[in-house]
């Protein structure tokens, strides 16, 4: 974060720290829960009991990951399946009772080289696509719009960089306000919303330990680390609800900050803006009155 | 291991009897301090079972309450860590075995450096008491085995507990260095005539090679640990951002470190196997020199590959490539030993006896361990698949069942060398299928966990999540009650009046331990062995 965001955000921190004391955390929960073009989205992209694969793939960036995996996979069990047939073979033909004079080979060199080159030409068979990959889920250029997450103890921040001032946190809902439709230990008070169809790049920073900003659906996973910005990005191929969690250990509630991510058509997502930047005027600060500020913020705040 | 057959060698040397103290507290024996070291891991497998039992019981279902607090159950997750690497790993595969059996292998009457070999282990047993304090102080140390700042900087941990975890490293790991440089001076000064580096027993090299490893890694290790306490204590900012400082410093100092640190702990695995899987098969192993080799690549490759530990951490897109393609290339030498074990009982007469079944056992399990690992390594896949319940799938499979099958498989071998009793069969072998099944149940779920996204390191999740995690907790029940087979194991042992020859196992043990009394006598090639 910029200087300019930090005094920006200490300002409207002294003069909305008493309207955020009376209206509390009720006020907050209006807004975007409530809000129609995100109710209207009825695809839920979250586990399911005894799935044993990853989730459908929501992104065209889990889509290649999931075809790497189910490439890699195959070829390894290949390897797994040949040596486990191989022993069996071994165990029941060179058994004692079967076979009791052992012979003393310990050598052949042909065999020993074969078992050398055929692994590095299975390695390179998996690097190559492998490497495309990796390239792939690096080019984060040309996004439509960014989004900067802040990890904290224990919440996400979400800053629409082309939405000036908007940026909310987002808590996940504890177990005792679940309400019905929402997902125990997955559903947050503020999703993220996005639109879909569009590349979307994410700058992922902490504001106090590592956090892992980590969404299986959609493929993406970078440690939050303070001091340091992390990209990554996301093309989110239809509406619906989807599910992260943070998945660098830190501290208390590490398993108390989900991710939710409403995804809606372009033109939803632009009305969803406007009418999020007037519900969320007063969450622009990011820091609930309770809870301490992350060091650094405290030292610019004290400067 | 057994005080009346040892105190008969003794006084058949012509010794004068020790009293407990001096015996134990004061050893310089390599085979009272091989004992001690296994007592040592021992003590730590129960405390680091225990405290895996206790998370596996959290996570049976989800919103359980046996714990509540985050901070508690990331101390006991930091604890399992720790004390499963450093207290009964390292211990039982290096300081027991290595000591036991590495200067009877070469034929040398002892370690080189007799002293220096007690005082690794009086290191090793203060850092126990260390990592427990770190446990049990305060609300523990909650930052991981990983120990990454910030979340265990002052700020973050405050308390004591935290220094006395990362006290404890300190501990061990100077242990681990001063047997390591007395092993690498063994084995190169102290072999017998005749007993060339070529003619080494494969668990020798095995020692031999992790000893280089642990001499470059502990003090990368020790270092970063200095400057963690340093940044808590001593207000320097080596990894705080604010003061110009890293985290990510830390995540490559400590990888640098911890990479290798797996391989100090499955090479030694792999040496017992080589000679468990040679005994039984009574045919001498395949490869020899490709063996050593493999084991001395590994050695040497597995300092290069750190950074794979930190695929979706602060690391550039060329970085990733180097490393992922240097992470798989480790799966070549790491193939040449798995076929070469295969090649070694091809053409044998092979003995279901119980260490062997556990040899096999790892040779299966750790190929299944190395699979995944090759997935993993792959940069693009880490994107889905880093922190999750797969890769905690993954290192299991190579430590709970690489590692521990091979320290259970030289337990079966050598506990007859050790003690002077044999093991009963049927009670090894049930322990053998018990564990197998159970350890299995356990960690083969949590493959399909980590697939649908469930993170590490979590005492509550997604009610989705409850049907695998419910399979694996109950595996872990099944591996505990194993356990309790194996206790009994051990007072069979512990309480048999056979006796046993020198040379148990026949024809298929060739090196020289078996040239020796069962149990070994107090001093063994008091007069020096001549190899052909």
């Amino acid at each position: 974060m910029t200087r300019e965001d930090m005094s920006a955000k200490k300002l409207a921190m002294l003069a909305l720290a008493g309207a955020l004391a009376l209206h509390g955390h009720f006020a907050l929960a209006q807004s975007a829960a409530s809000s129609p073009t995100v109710i209207a989205n009825s695809y839920v992209e979250a586990p399911h009991n005894w799935q044993w694969w990853f989730p459908a793939a929501a992104s065209p960036m889990q889509a290649k990951i999931d075809w790497l995996m189910q490439y890699v996979l195959w070829i390894m069990a290949g390897v797994v399946g040949f040596v486990g047939v191989l022993m069996g073979y071994v165990m029941f033909r060179f058994r004692a009772g079967r076979n009791p004079k052992p012979s003393q080979t310990t050598h052949n060199t042909l065999i020993e080289i074969i078992w050398i080159v055929v692994p590095c030409i299975i390695l390179a068979v998996i690097i190559i696509p492998s490497i495309n990959l990796i390239y792939y889920e690096a080019n984060d250029s040309d996004p439509y719009m960014t989004v900067t997450v802040t990890g904290h103890q224990w919440y996400w921040e979400y800053k629409y960089n082309s939405v000036p001032g908007l940026d909310y946190t987002s808590y996940m809902i504890p177990d005792n306000e679940i309400k019905p439709g929402q997902i125990r230990r997955l559903s947050v008070d503020h999703p993220m919303v996005l639109p879909v169809g569009e590349k979307i790049r994410f700058v992922i920073t902490s504001a106090d330990v590592l956090h892992g900003f980590y969404l299986p659906s959609l493929g993406v996973q970078k440690y939050a680390i303070p001091g340091t910005n992390q990209t990554s990005w996301t093309l989110i191929e239809k509406p619906g609800t989807y599910f992260g969690q943070c998945n660098q250990i830190c501290g208390l509630d590490h398993d108390a900050m989900p991710i939710e991510i409403k995804a809606v058509p372009l033109n939803d997502y632009l009305a969803w803006t406007k009418e999020a930047l007037a519900n969320y005027t007063e969450n622009t600060v990011s820091q609930p009155l309770s809870s301490p500020m992350p060091r650094n913020q405290l030292a610019d705040a004290t400067r | 291991m057994s005080i009346t057959a040892d105190d008969h060698a003794l006084l058949a040397h012509g010794h004068h009897k020790k009293s407990f103290v001096a015996r134990w507290l004061m050893s310089t024996n390599h085979k009272d301090i091989g004992t001690l070291y296994i007592t040592m891991a021992f003590i730590g497998a129960c405390f680091g079972g225990t405290l895996s039992m206790i998370m596996r019981q959290q996570l049976m279902y989800p919103h359980n309450d046996i714990i509540t607090n985050g901070n508690t159950w990331n101390a006991i997750v930091t604890a399992h860590g720790l004390i499963m690497i450093f207290w009964f790993v390292m211990p039982a595969l290096i300081g027991g075995m290595g000591n036991w059996f590495v200067p009877m292998m070469i034929g040398a009457p002892d370690m080189a450096f007799p002293r220096l070999n007690n005082m690794s282990f009086w290191f090793l047993a203060c850092g126990f008491i260390f990592v427990l304090l770190g446990l049990f102080l305060d609300s523990g140390t909650g930052a991981g085995w990983t120990l990454y700042p910030p979340l265990d900087n002052a700020q973050y941990s405050p308390g004591v507990a935290t220094d006395f975890s990362l006290f404890s490293l300190h501990l061990a790991g100077i242990s681990s260095l001063l047997g390591a440089i007395n092993f690498i001076a063994t084995i190169l000064n102290m072999r017998a005539p005749g007993m060339t580096m070529h003619k080494m027993p494969l668990f020798c090299w095995a020692i031999l090679v992790t000893a280089f490893l642990l001499l470059l890694a502990i003090p990368v290790l020790a270092g970063a640990v200095t400057m963690l306490i340093m940044d808590r204590n001593f207000g320097t900012s080596f990894f705080e951002p604010s003061g110009g400082g890293d985290p990510v410093l830390f995540q490559h100092l400590f990888w640098f470190f911890g990479h290798p640190e797996v391989y100090i702990m499955i090479l030694p695995a792999f040496g017992i196997i080589s000679h468990v899987v040679s005994t039984f098969s009574k045919k001498p192993i395949f490869g020899y020199l490709g063996m050593a080799y493999a084991m001395v690549i590994i050695g040497f490759v597995g300092f290069v590959v750190w950074a794979h530990h930190m695929f979706v951490s602060a690391i550039s897109t060329d970085s990733k490539i180097y490393f992922e393609v240097a992470t798989l290339v480790i799966a070549v030498p790491t193939g040449i030993k798995v076929f070469s074990w295969i090649a070694t009982m091809w053409g044998g007469s092979i003995e279901f006896k119980t260490p062997m079944l556990w040899a096999i056992g790892f040779i299966f399990l750790f190929v299944i361990g190395g699979a995944t690992g090759v997935v993993l390594a792959n940069a693009g896949l880490d994107q889905e698949l880093h922190n999750d319940y797969f890769l905690i799938a993954h290192f299991h499979y190579v430590l709970s069942m690489g590692a521990a099958f091979a320290i259970f498989a030289g337990f079966y071998f050598w506990i007859g060398k050790m003690s002077g009793h044999q093991y009963p069969e049927f009670w090894g072998k049930v322990h053998f299928w018990t564990f197998f099944i159970g350890v299995n149940l356990t960690f083969f779920p949590q493959h399909f966990l980590g697939l649908a996204g469930m993170p590490r390191r979590y005492p509550d999740y997604a009610d989705a999540f409850a049907g695998w995690n419910f399979v694996s907790s109950v595996g872990s029940v099944v591996s505990g009650l194993s356990t309790l087979v194996f206790f009994y194991v051990l007072y069979a042992v512990f309480t048999s009046k056979e006796k046993l020859a020198d040379n148990y196992w026949g024809e298929g043990a060739t090196t020289l331990e078996w040239a020796v009394p069962s149990p070994a006598p107090h001093h063994t090639f008091e007069d020096v062995p001549i190899i052909r």
